[in-house]
């Protein structure tokens, strides 16, 4: 299946959850990313079970600290 | 208000603007924007706000300006090494333009006074360098329903969202809460590259001034990221969250909080 992963369409296996995607992606600081769907929230501790579909748009959003002091 | 000859001239390529002209200059010159953190972010807001002359800037910041800010902090030069931060801030911004009124204000901002501070300004930027404080500015401004500009920079990153009360989310939406200690990195131990804060904080400044003068779109309800080394700008949707802790349908955040604050460690 076709999916959108930050901007980029890329093929991937079916039944591919958020979690594996997660890991497939090799995203920083797996524990605290934000993950929307086509653009709905996935609330964190159901990624195991949130099971992407073909044409799926996916964001990762991740927390930066850094700005000043 | 009219115009002096001096004020003419100064703002005279904003004037040319269809977008500010007379009318949006004198908006700016009424306006008041509080800037938490004179650092890598503030600076930059810090400077092309006072140039574009926003009437009335606040500076908050407790620290002192340290050798290792000189790299990014541009409002700081090094004479300033030691000196109060919005103190120098302050000194750097009047000799830009001596017809805004800067107000130094050297204090840690916590749950305490964070509803005195931001009370009396348009618009609040964030530009601290920590999630509890981050957390506590997107609090106070949902609740003190206040328009602010987040933002966070760490390498060659950075990213920043525009908060207007009743139309979008707020960072605590996508965020939820701030990661335990040490969890993620920061610039202190990550490092930064330093024209960071100048891309990010001036993007702050510019929602600020677009904000200030009514015009365009700004970045409410999105989230913009900056890769430096891809060279890449990526506009990402923030859908609202109904069941937000301060901003959903039955808020549970009533009044600011302060979370376990690690000394502030980015020098």
């Amino acid at each position: 299946m076709q999916l959108t992963v930050a901007g980029n369409q890329k093929e991937y296996a079916d039944g591919l959850t958020v979690a594996k995607l997660i890991e497939l992606e090799e995203v920083e600081t797996p524990a605290y990313v934000t993950v929307s769907v086509n653009d709905a929230f996935i609330a964190g501790g159901t990624f195991e079970e949130a099971v992407l579909q073909d044409g799926d748009r996916i964001e990762f959003l991740y927390f930066m600290g850094g700005g000043s002091a | 208000m009219a115009f002096s000859n001096e004020q003419l001239e100064r703002y005279s390529r904003h004037i040319l603007l269809s977008e500010v002209g007379v009318k949006g200059q004198k908006k700016l010159l009424e306006a008041s924007v509080l800037i938490i953190g004179a650092g890598g972010l503030g600076a930059p807001a810090a400077l092309y706000l006072a140039a574009a002359g926003v009437g009335t800037i606040g500076i908050a910041d407790a620290d002192e300006v340290d050798l290792s800010n000189l790299q990014r902090q541009v409002i700081h030069t090094t004479p300033d090494v030691g000196k109060a931060k919005v103190q120098s801030a302050k000194e750097t911004m009047e000799a830009i333009n001596p017809g805004v009124t800067v107000k130094a204000c050297r204090t840690f901002v916590d749950a305490s006074n964070i509803m005195g501070l931001i009370a009396g300004y348009d618009f609040i930027i964030d530009g601290t360098d920590n999630f509890p404080a981050k957390f506590l500015i997107n609090d106070a401004c949902v609740l003190a329903a206040k328009p602010f500009s987040h933002a966070g920079i760490i390498r060659f990153k950075g990213q920043l969202t525009t908060y207007v009360p009743g139309e979008g989310p707020c960072y605590r939406c996508a965020f939820k809460a701030p990661p335990p200690p040490d969890a993620v990195p920061t610039c202190k131990q990550a490092g930064v590259i330093g024209a960071m804060g100048g891309v990010i904080g001036s993007l702050q400044a510019m929602e600020a001034v677009k904000y200030i003068i009514g015009k365009g779109e700004l970045l409410t309800g999105h989230l913009l990221t900056y890769d430096a080394l891809k060279m890449e700008f990526r506009k990402i949707k923030l859908p609202a969250y109904k069941d937000c802790a301060v901003c959903g349908e039955h808020p549970t955040i009533l009044a600011p909080v302060d979370y376990e604050q690690k000394e502030c460690d980015l020098k």
